[in-house]
């Protein structure tokens, strides 16, 4: 393997690892303050000790989501050196704003959470947890602006040397592919805190855990989870035609479509398929899905991949600008399965719910356990179809991936680096696990008694 | 004055904030075992810095950040040519920043004392490797014509990098213990007192010799620039505070000893950002690796609003936790079921079984349970209250 490849996979290794806990952060962080909220308005008791439930798991992956957030930052210099020099000035930015604007907001304020139950007054603490919750959200803004520009590069001019100078950052800031894929990442964030606080709570009713405090947990985590999938759907299905006008190629190998179609039919499930076998045997397709997905239009046009290729070559020059179809076809049916899937089982929840049934119905508590997994592999879905939809360009149109990588680097170094990330995210990632399992397995902590007479809640500490 | 020097001062700024701050964390993090003689104790100690450290990163976030927006060509060549270094690095501060947090989530002594061990080493390793990489960009490396770095990971470890490396520690070392003397209480503050003391004239020693080397490094004539004049003078009376049992003076001017090693070597390096030892010509700076105006200029009017915000609730943060913290509030609990402070345990009042019956709260560990025939019952964080009630 080359150092371009192994470059690849680390990058693709420590992004994906990363964005498993990120989600997490934001979703949960929005949910403990809306719980905390309501323990400040109604003072009832239940609340607060679901807050410090919730907010015991939120701290576990806070730690891992900074410290691995801290390896992506560190990344664009270490592999690739050659793109951070050619699109530091535009793509540095947003990075340099997300550490002023978001990183300090959240870890300060998280730790004035943390430790400030007794020292700060109610409404103070209250204020903490939501500016952890909105330095988070703010973050992955940043982020996202500039992952956007990578996909969709806009507000800059090439100078003289053919290197692309920012003159618009207000551009960038509004990319129609930025805006449309942060408002997904925010509705995907919400999905997986909302997935994760009800499936702690189904195992909790599961196995007779507090029944009326785990029943309001998973009562909130099931009326943020119907609409935030609903919207993620929606707004998934606009930043498709968003992609298809920028990044054709992307959604055309998200269909296997090698030739130009009108009206386009959605393949559900097909046999073989890839870059090296152009007819896979389709086993189901729903009519005109495609072209409504892709241009939102009932008898849309969808260029196929060949007819792209000899477009890019074109403009390009020569070279094989096709990204990978089966990853492309693949991780696009997983995001769109397991996201119909969970809002299916999510709306079981909410029938329950006005049944009155919720806590007694094990089928659900126990189905609703375990799609816990769903969103997390929607997310990782959704990035591998974003990101491996982008090549071969690391910045489409401007920069071949293979040119973006760093020349003082050797095969050994990153082969040094990989191993030992690897090693280091798979102890990590256990512990993590085993963390939140015990976590969500222990008896809730009972309200403080004294509670009603404003005494302080004890901190929480290390 | 061009921007191209703000934002060299930006970045300065933000790389001694950096140290400043994570630099007692790092102090705090290699001797909480040392100072902590009981778990009661390390726990304390990990607590004087628990609400702050993860603010503290940041700064090391952002001023990576701002290399990479404002001379981009400077964060390429950096960060590839240390790769190795730092994935060391990026090791370090991974294992550091997870031990936090988990150290005190598992319930047994080995658990508790493994993570111990990782935060050491972690909080060790970071400084060196920072002081190590600061020294080799005013050093110089093998940087060729097109920016990029040519040697090796051994090249890194030229002797002016390691003392460098060395000093940082050092430094850290009686930053943290200065640190620890003015935020507990008791036998944990007579001891980081007695580190700090014991510490102090070597410490001295080591930064002289680090603003002597720097000085004939940097190579700008024989009139000490006046940072590393106040920097040998700043390390000279920390000792003395420290020996004269001074503590706020003498974490004041540990924190100024910190802050002028890193401005030193910055203003040294001034106006270059990376020495080229194969070429002078070659040597990276601030104009031949700058951002466009544009960009600079955006930074600019973000930094000027945001920084001051950052600032003012950091700031605040510290005066929230301003309190010293005991050994005592750690301390194994009362046998009673109800606390003096009204709260009545769970585990006491409900049938549970005995192995789940722990609090969902934060700490679920426990300090050990002292010898003897009497097993006290669990604490949870709900009977935490500073000074209630009798302790066992």
């Amino acid at each position: 393997m080359s150092t371009l490849d192994l470059a690849r996979w680390q990058f693709a290794f420590t992004s994906i690892n990363h964005f498993l806990f990120v989600p997490i952060t934001i979703g949960l962080a929005f949910l403990t303050a809306l719980l905390q909220t309501a323990w400040y308005r109604g003072r009832r008791p239940e609340y607060l000790r679901l807050t410090r439930f919730f907010g015991t798991l939120l701290v576990i992956n806070v730690a891992i989501g900074v410290v691995t957030g801290l390896v992506q930052e560190f990344e664009f210099g270490m592999n690739w050196s050659n793109y951070s020099r050619l699109v530091g000035n535009i793509f540095g930015a947003p990075l340099a704003m997300e550490g002023l604007a978001a990183f300090f907001l959240e870890s300060t304020f998280l730790g004035l959470w943390l430790f400030g139950w007794d020292k700060l007054s109610r409404r103070v603490h209250l204020l903490t947890i939501w500016l952890v919750a909105v330095g988070s959200a703010l973050s992955a803004a940043f982020i996202m602006a500039a992952n956007s520009w990578m996909q969709h590069p806009v507000g800059y001019v090439l100078n003289s040397r053919h290197q692309p100078q920012l003159n618009d950052i207000w551009a960038v800031l509004t990319n129609p592919v930025f805006v449309w894929g942060y408002a997904k990442v925010l509705f995907a964030s919400l999905v997986t805190g909302a997935a994760v606080m009800l499936a702690v709570s189904a195992w909790q009713l599961r196995r007779g855990g507090n029944r009326d405090v785990f029943t309001r947990s998973a009562r909130l985590a099931l009326i943020v989870l119907v609409p935030a999938l609903l919207f993620a759907m929606l707004v998934g299905d606009e930043l498709g035609v968003i992609e298809a006008k920028y990044q054709p190629m992307k959604i055309a190998a998200a269909e296997a479509q090698w030739t130009t179609c009108q009206p386009c039919s959605f393949s559900l499930i097909q046999i073989g398929g890839g870059n090296d076998d152009q007819t896979p045997t389709q086993i189901l397709a729903i009519p005109h899905l495609l072209s409504l997905l892709a241009t939102n239009h009932w008898d849309g046009k969808v260029v196929g991949l060949d007819p792209l290729q000899s477009q890019y070559s074109k403009k390009y020059g020569p070279g094989y600008y096709v990204p990978n179809v089966f990853i492309q076809y693949w991780s696009m049916r997983v995001m769109a399965y397991t996201g119909v899937l969970s809002f299916l089982i999510a709306l079981w929840g909410l029938w329950l719910i006005r049944r009155r049934k919720l806590a007694t119905s094990r089928v659900f508590l126990w189905t609703a356990t375990w799609a816990v997994t769903l969103p997390f592999l929607m997310n990782t879905a959704g990035w591998l179809l974003t990101e491996s939809g982008r090549q071969p360009w690391i910045v489409q149109g401007l920069q071949l991936t293979r040119n973006g990588v760093s020349p003082s680097v050797s095969t050994t170094d990153v082969v040094i680096s990989l191993v030992a990330f690897v090693l280091l995210y798979g102890i990590l990632g256990t512990v993590d696990l085993i963390l939140m399992l015990r976590y969500s397995r222990k008896e809730l902590a009972p309200a403080v008694a004294g509670d009603e007479k404003d005494e302080p809640v004890p901190a929480m500490l290390y | 004055m061009p921007l191209v020097a703000f934002w060299f001062i930006v970045i300065t700024v933000l790389w001694t904030g950096f140290l400043v701050l994570e630099g007692f964390d790092f102090g705090v993090g290699m001797l909480h075992g040392v100072v902590g003689r009981d778990e009661a104790g390390r726990r304390a100690a990990i607590n004087t810095i628990g609400p702050l450290w993860d603010g503290n990163e940041v700064w090391l976030i952002v001023a990576g950040a701002a290399i990479f927006a404002a001379f981009p060509g400077w964060y390429a060549t950096m960060f590839s040519g240390f790769y190795l270094a730092l994935v060391l690095l990026l090791m370090a501060l991974i294992v550091r920043g997870v031990s936090f947090e988990y150290r005190g989530k598992g319930l047994s002594q080995r658990w508790r004392s493994s993570w111990s061990i990782v935060l050491a080493i972690g909080s060790l390793l970071a400084p060196l490797l920072i002081g190590v990489a600061l020294g080799d960009l005013l050093h110089g490396l093998p940087i060729n014509s097109h920016q990029e770095y040519t040697g090796s990971f051994w090249t890194l470890l030229q002797p002016y990098g390691v003392y460098a490396g060395i000093t940082f520690l050092a430094v850290c070392l009686l930053h943290g213990a200065t640190f620890l003397t003015l935020k507990t209480t008791g036998e944990l503050r007579a001891r980081a007192g007695r580190l700090a003391r014991r510490m102090a004239p070597a410490t001295a020693l080591i930064v002289i010799g680090f603003v002597a080397w720097t000085h004939v490094i940097a190579g700008k004539g024989a009139l000490w620039n006046p940072i590393e004049l106040a920097v040998a003078l700043a390390v000279l009376a920390a000792a003395w505070l420290v020996l004269a049992h001074q503590e706020g003076w003498a974490f004041a001017i540990t924190t100024i000893t910190m802050a002028g090693c890193v401005i030193a070597i910055f203003t040294d390096l001034y106006p270059r950002v990376m020495v080229s030892s194969t070429s002078p010509a070659f040597s990276l700076t601030v104009r031949n690796t700058a951002s466009g105006d544009y960009t600079l200029k955006v930074m600019t009017v973000v930094a000027i609003i945001l920084l001051p915000f950052v600032l003012l609730y950091q700031g605040w943060t510290y005066h929230v936790f301003r309190r010293r913290v005991s050994a005592s509030d750690f301390a194994p609990a009362p046998p009673a079921p109800r606390m003096a402070d009204g709260t009545i345990p769970e585990a006491a009042a409900a049938p549970v079984p005995a192995g789940r019956a722990s609090a969902g709260g934060r700490p679920a560990s426990r300090p050990p349970a002292p010898p003897g025939p009497r097993k006290p019952p669990r604490r949870g964080w709900w009977q935490r209250r500073g000074g209630h009630g009798p302790r066992g």
